[in-house]
């Protein structure tokens, strides 16, 4: 008790010196604007790492899309005006991408689509069934729960090494089917086999995130309303369809409008596992971006600049729209 | 207590004036990658330079090969790159060297001794800067597993003619792949830079008459199909040109002697050295023909100033030493490099290595320059080659997997290159 009574007296200075610094700067500001607009101060320094790492990036990402040229410095870029977008959207038709063109740009389009639509259904559809298994009272349910998370724990660089050594052509899962009599296929570079694989890893990595998230809207459902719907003698499904699905709703959202923005952000394992490849057929937009800007010898930043606020503004619609989904059907 | 404070005020006071003591040492720093052990032997190199100046420190900051690629040219422009760095995109980089002409001591040693290899580093126009000089030249060409070749009973088609062809090398290279069964008969670096000689061999022009690059010609349209078809019938390794972004090597599947035919570079025999020793008979071939000749393309790596460093003099003390013949005599021989210097090559390097395999096959690749093309040169010399060397790998990929014909690949290749180079201005 002793020992405690002699840390506490150690501890309060230093617990009560910022408080009184904090108070020697806010006290006098209070008096000055009045305590209605105490809020703007509280949350400046918030808006300001927002302002410098987010916002002025953002708005200078606008002004490189503007410029030509392969000089770093946006002084030393000519401004172009819109021409980055008018070669963007030069296209005979857009649902064939060799008669456009910035043919990468367009190929990156189409695979980022069929990505997004494969890879967001896989997440929150394995999410949920495994959110509800590991719900129910199921031998080793801690244990189960930890294996679904692990991966998310791994880097994408290393889990994209694991899956490549899995469907190499020496690779394990050869290795299974020659066992069971199949013949070996080199996976990866089947253009068929190839997004199938880059949306399958990526659903194997990040699911466990979103099945946690599922599993805390699970369990934030009263009990009572199960107890409820059985002695009205609902079956599993009905419980399912007229109890669970509606107040999972808003979980299911947030699981949704996060794992569409990381799927359309996706870079990092698809450019481990495929690179790309086989040739463009997985690049996504994002690589288009990073290739374009970065990776050539000329560096066509003005491009790169114009395809990501593509990108972003796209991201931005389907994001409003799922919101405007969501909040239509929470209404009803 | 007074004690406690007569110590304190001691060290703050030591603390305050530790400054003035370093202040004449300069610390400078090199951006440098690694394909064999040519950073171990740079280190041993700049102890003993240290030991002798002590007024300078260097530093080396071994980075990822693609990192010299695509980061350094952003610190560069950026204007915070190093003082000194091993650049491979010699002409591309231009801009942002030091001319070190005025800090030198003998300028007239480097024009006599890397004069050939200066333009490769200078700006269209500048035909008098000092930058750096060359840690290497190399050659591009090809290893063969000729244990192999013994094994499935096979002629090493090279061993009966001086003049053998591609189609030559992947016959013969398939032949003994189906006959022990090997994975890969034949594979190329994912590179432009390694297409080239080929492309040149058959015919490949590469510039128009107004020395405008191009690829819309009958030689180099040959050897792409010949290339790409190659990939379609499992003759070269069908995952490493369609499932890699940016450059890929087959060393592994080459010392695993799971290929029997590499078409890779000189920089390889170091790492060979030590990865496969005699483990079998790996050997250098002269380059194929066609009817453009039996060509490789030169190349290589420079260390460099750089023009933003804040110690220029510094920076051409440490170059004048690593530059000096016998240094570089010395790195050349430990490194197994082939050296771009007037002098060693007319004395010669006595390469540090026993293995047999190691001396001879060098002594093909040195063999070699003889043969390479002006075109060769002039490729190597063009600025934005690279450019043109990524269009090419990244085109020729898409027609191997059938996302565009050979003809749109080409049209694509040339769009890309003056798309890239209008921008440029």
């Amino acid at each position: 008790m002793r020992a405690l009574g002699i840390l506490d007296e150690l501890a309060r200075p230093l617990i009560l010196l910022p408080v009184a610094v904090v108070d020697r700067i806010l006290t006098p500001i209070q008096k000055h604007v009045g305590i209605d607009k105490m809020g703007y101060f509280f949350v400046l320094p918030n808006l300001l790492i927002f302002g410098i790492f987010v916002l002025f990036p953002m708005l200078l990402n606008f002004y490189y899309a503007m410029t030509g040229g392969t000089k770093l410095f946006p002084q030393d870029r000519p401004f172009v005006g819109l021409e980055n977008f008018a070669t963007l959207f030069d296209c005979d038709d857009f649902l064939s991408p060799n008669s456009c063109q910035e043919d990468l740009f367009w190929r990156g389009i189409s695979n980022t689509i069929q990505f997004v639509v494969f890879q967001v259904s896989g997440i929150v559809l394995f999410s949920l069934v495994t959110a509800l298994v590991l719900n129910r009272k199921i031998v080793a349910r801690g244990f189960f729960r930890s294996v679904f998370f692990y991966p998310v724990l791994l880097s994408p660089v290393v889990v994209a090494l694991i899956w490549k050594w899995v469907l190499q052509h020496e690779g394990v899962l050869n290795a299974i089917v020659e066992i069971f009599g199949g013949e070996s296929k080199r996976w990866l570079l089947d253009t068929n086999w190839a997004m199938f694989w880059v949306v399958f890893v990526s659903v194997w990595a990040l699911m466990g995130f979103y099945t946690l998230i599922l599993l805390a809207g699970l369990q934030s459902i009263p009990p009572e309303l199960y107890e409820a719907s059985s002695i009205d003698g609902a079956n599993h499904w009905q419980d399912f369809r007229f109890v669970t699905m509606p107040l999972l709703m808003p979980t299911m959202f947030v699981v949704l409008v996060l794992s569409l923005i990381r799927a359309v952000q996706m870079f990092d394992h698809i450019f481990v596992l495929t690179g790309g490849g086989p040739g463009t057929r997985t690049q996504l937009m994002v690589q288009y971006i990073y290739t374009t800007g970065f990776s050539n010898q000329i560096q066509l930043f003005g491009l790169s600049a114009a395809a990501s606020m593509v990108l972003g503004i796209s991201l931005l619609v389907l994001t409003l729209l799922q919101l405007r989904l969501g909040n239509q059907s929470s209404l009803a | 207590m007074r004690k406690v404070v007569a110590v304190f005020v001691v060290l703050s006071m030591l603390l305050a004036v530790a400054p003035a003591f370093s202040q004449d040492m300069v610390e400078l720093r090199i951006r440098w990658y690694d394909d064999g052990n040519e950073g171990e032997v740079l280190r041993d190199l700049l102890d003993r330079f240290e030991a002798d100046n002590p007024d300078i420190s260097v530093e080396i900051d071994t980075v990822p090969y693609r990192a010299i690629l695509e980061n350094l040219p952003l610190d560069l422009a950026a204007g915070e790159g190093p003082d000194m760095a091993r650049v491979t995109d010699l002409g591309g980089l231009a801009e942002y060297y030091l001319d070190m002409t005025p800090y030198l001591s003998d300028p007239g040693y480097w024009e006599d001794n890397f004069g050939p290899f200066l333009n490769w580093k200078r700006l269209p126009g500048d035909d008098s800067s000092i930058p750096g000089f060359m840690t290497q030249l190399t050659i591009t060409g090809p290893f063969i597993n000729r244990t192999l070749f013994e094994q499935a009973g096979i002629e090493v088609p090279s061993d009966m003619s001086d003049q053998v062809t591609w189609d030559e090398w992947a016959a013969a290279s398939v032949a003994v792949a189906e006959a022990l069964e090997i994975p890969y008969p034949m594979a190329m670096d994912r590179s432009g830079h390694r297409f080239a000689g080929p492309a040149i061999s058959s015919g490949a022009m590469y510039f128009d008459d107004m020395g405008h690059p191009t690829v819309m010609d009958e030689g180099f349209r040959d050897m792409a199909e010949r290339f790409v078809n190659w990939h379609l019938d499992g003759t070269m390794h069908p995952e490493m040109w369609p499932l890699s972004e940016g450059y890929a090597g087959a060393n592994e599947e080459f010392a695993n002697a799971e290929l029997v035919f590499y078409m890779s570079g000189s920089w390889q025999v170091g790492q060979f050295s030590e990865q496969i020793g005699d483990a079998f008979d790996w050997q250098t071939v002269p380059n194929p023909c066609g009817p453009g000749g039996c060509t490789g393309m030169p190349g290589g790596a420079a260390l460099v100033g750089i023009g933003a460093t804040e110690h220029p003099e510094e920076v051409a003390r440490v170059m004048e030493y690593l530059a000096s013949q016998d240094v570089l005599g010395e790195f050349a021989a430990r490194t197994l490099f082939i050296p771009a210097h007037a002098g060693l090559s007319a004395t010669g390097v006595d390469f540090d290595t026993d293995l047999q395999l190691a001396k001879d096959s060098l002594g093909v690749f040195v063999g070699q320059v003889g043969t390479l093309e002006q075109t060769a040169f002039d490729l190597q010399a063009y600025a934005f080659n690279r450019a043109l060397f990524d269009a090419t790998r990244d085109r020729l990929t898409q027609a191997m997997v059938g996302e565009l014909t050979l003809d749109e690949a080409i049209d694509r290749i040339q769009d890309d290159v003056d798309t890239a180079l209008a921008e440029q201005g």
